[in-house]
């Protein structure tokens, strides 16, 4: 048993009390390592409000959907009318159901923007590449949910989108159809998927999302938050004062504690402001086809996936034979690329050519359907490979070659429109753009080992750049 | 830690511990993933359906429901039906040889796919990934098809185009033509869907 400590004379119950806790369990202990002493680099921006900023829409849904469970029937003939019945009948169901509704929107806003920050200050870079995939798992949690959340009001979105997305995996080779059917539980869409997918979506994910969030957290405070400079503040070398506190750092509360505050208050604005003002946010947040009944015999005449999805799911559409054959020219030609001017030996270029040979034999061989499922699927979990990918001598855009800018504007951009033509219905131009965006995509990514390293670089300094005001 | 060298035999017993658990553990997965299973009930809601196609004049279509599917039921006119062979060269698969067995039943195999020329009957449900195209009977140009349109069906989620005998244009995602289901004619004006002469 460990000693047990004594509250000071004269302490306070509150004290008291404490020590009796701390005793027991290590409150205290958690509270100085993950609040109170956590020590976060003073010059933070405005891109570090999102990470608490989700943590808050986090809990936003969580609770808004504990409320909403207890008027939701999850069952095919009742679902549609239960939602409505939340939004017409229950006082003020109308509130907790676009509470959820833009949460749902906002937590993708606010996670696209955070993976923005990781991107352009190198915070996945070593040796934060276990935050970095704990966040991606969390990404990848959070599809999931919001794919699964949005069967549930069974509308006619609800019911095509899932009918799609579903079919994705009917198109994984030999076991395809009956993965299909083990997920749907039925030969269509039907009551056993809606059931399933609510047991999914406010049960099991939402446990598997909370375990996540505490690993991504976890993991940030044994190795200490990025900043904007990608100095470390907390190696052997930095400065520190006589307590061993990093100079360049501030203990989370109050001083950071404080400013997520008023992260927290600007979001609000924005988040009210449209949960009262436009829900819908013009079809893009709720669309208009999903205030119909599901019908199983009438696809409508235009469906897209909600705004987050779409620039994936652009990716997936791209996926032409067409498009599987400039896929199998390009990785054919990597592979000749390599053999002559790689830097590996024989033996390594020889088992690219082969690797290349493998996969081209691949492409022809299985449908342009499958690839398609092949590039979404590849578009979220190459996101995981970033922290290998990035050979840079830098770990913030701050000090990167000018050019380097314009390549991650490039990046944005083009996801920015791969996600207009993803709600867009299908044309002969959007495809085309849309095939020439999934390239780029990929090639940001499979192409950084080698263009991440090209160009002059600008010293770093030893501290971080801070201006007290 | 303690340094003491390892003592083999426990560490064997130690580890068929641990295989005979991760077994039991497996094995009691099992029932757990065959839930997922589609129930008994779903699977008695398969049988097949009838439908009376007398009131259905040239040009037109229906939709009978049939293993919760939209299966359609389209009357094509004499001009249609003989505009089907025009096309085989922008199509994937003109003579249904991929897949036959799942896609195309025996007496389907034929230009117009269909037991009658005239009448064709089609899972409404695409290919690609399981939406239901639109009829798109009005040849010519429109939004989201190519000039030279024969008339056919649109899948409004990816784009994918089908003739008026269900058979995929050719470069699009859908990899196949649309089922035929299992289907026979009862009398000269009633069909029975999801059932033929041979089962």
């Amino acid at each position: 048993m460990a000693e047990m400590k004594q509250a000071p004379a004269g302490a306070s119950a509150g004290e008291k009390l404490l020590t009796w806790v701390d005793n027991r369990f290590p409150a205290t202990k958690l509270w100085n390592e993950h609040v109170g002493e956590y020590y976060a680099p003073k010059n933070f921006n405005f891109w570090y409000f999102f990470g608490s900023l989700a943590l808050l829409v986090l809990v936003i849904q969580i609770v808004t959907g504990i409320f909403l469970v207890m008027n939701y029937k999850p069952d095919a003939a009742l679902a549609f009318a239960s939602v409505e019945y939340i939004m017409r009948d229950v006082p003020w169901g109308w509130l907790i159901r676009y509470m959820h509704s833009t949460g749902a929107s906002a937590f993708f806003v606010v996670v696209y923007l955070h993976m923005y920050r990781g991107l352009i200050y190198g915070s996945y870079r070593t040796p934060r590449e276990l935050v970095w995939i704990f966040g991606c798992l969390i990404f990848l949690c959070l599809m999931a949910e919001a794919f699964m959340g949005y069967l549930l009001p069974w509308g006619q979105m609800s019911f095509w989108g899932a009918q799609v997305i579903i079919n994705l995996f009917a198109a994984v080779p030999f076991v395809g159809p009956d993965l299909a059917i083990l997920i749907r539980g039925d030969y269509v869409v039907g009551d056993a998927t809606l059931n399933r997918f609510f047991s999914l979506h406010v049960i099991a994910v939402p446990l598997v999302l909370l375990g996540l969030v505490v690993a991504h957290i976890i993991a940030l405070h044994e190795v200490g938050s990025n900043n904007p400079d990608g100095v470390e503040i907390k190696g052997p070398n930095a400065p520190k004062d006589a307590n061993g506190h990093p100079l360049d750092g501030v203990p989370f509360h109050p001083y950071y504690s404080v400013h997520d505050l008023l992260g927290v208050g600007g979001f609000l604005f924005i988040f009210t402001a449209v949960i009262f003002f436009m829900p819908e946010f013009g079809g893009y947040f709720l669309e208009y086809n999903n205030f119909i009944p599901a019908d199983p015999f009438k696809t409508p005449p235009h469906i897209a996936p909600v705004w987050y999805f779409t620039p994936f799911y652009s990716m997936l559409r791209a996926t032409t034979d067409d498009m599987v054959n400039v896929l199998a020219v390009i990785i054919g030609l990597g592979a000749v690329l390599n053999l002559v001017k790689g830097k590996g030996d024989g033996k390594t270029k020889v088992a690219g050519l082969v690797a290349a040979a493998v996969v081209i034999g691949l492409l022809k061989t299985f449908e342009a359907k499958f690839w398609g499922v092949a590039v979404m699927g590849g578009a979220v979990v190459i996101l995981a490979g970033l922290p290998w990918f990035d050979k840079s001598p830098v770990k913030s855009i701050r000090y990167r070659p000018g050019w380097h800018k314009i390549v991650y504007g490039v990046f944005v951009v083009n996801f920015v429109i791969l996600g207009y033509l993803g709600v867009q219905p299908p044309s002969e131009i959007g495809n085309l753009v849309s095939q020439v965006g999934t390239l780029l995509y990929f090639g940001f990514f499979v192409l950084m080992p080698f263009w991440s390293q090209i160009g002059t670089f600008k010293q770093v300094p030893d501290r971080v750049t801070f201006t007290p005001h | 830690m303690s340094n003491q060298p390892v003592d083999q035999s426990r560490r064997t017993w130690v580890t068929m511990a641990c295989a005979v658990g991760g077994a039991g553990g497996v094995a009691t997965a099992i029932p757990f993933v065959s839930t997922f299973q589609p129930s008994e009930r779903a699977r008695a809601a398969g049988a097949a359906v009838e439908a009376d196609i007398s009131a259905l004049k040239p040009g037109e279509m229906m939709t009978v429901e049939w293993r919760g599917k939209p299966v359609w039921i389209i009357k094509r006119t004499p001009e249609q039906v003989a505009g089907l062979s025009k096309i085989d060269g922008q199509l994937a698969d003109p003579k249904s040889e991929r897949k036959p067995g799942e896609l195309t039943p025996e007496y389907a195999r034929n230009e117009h796919r269909s037991i009658k020329p005239d009448v064709m009957i089609a899972v409404g449900i695409c290919t690609h990934l399981g939406c239901s195209p639109s009829s798109k009977f009005q040849a010519g140009a429109q939004p989201s098809l190519p000039d030279d349109w024969p008339g056919g069906f649109l899948c409004p989620c990816h784009g994918s185009t089908f003739d008026l005998a269900g058979r995929v244009f050719k470069n699009k995602p859908a990899p196949d033509n649309l089922e035929v289901p299992p289907h026979m004619y009862v009398s000269d004006t009633k069909l029975l869907i999801g059932e033929d002469k041979k089962a």
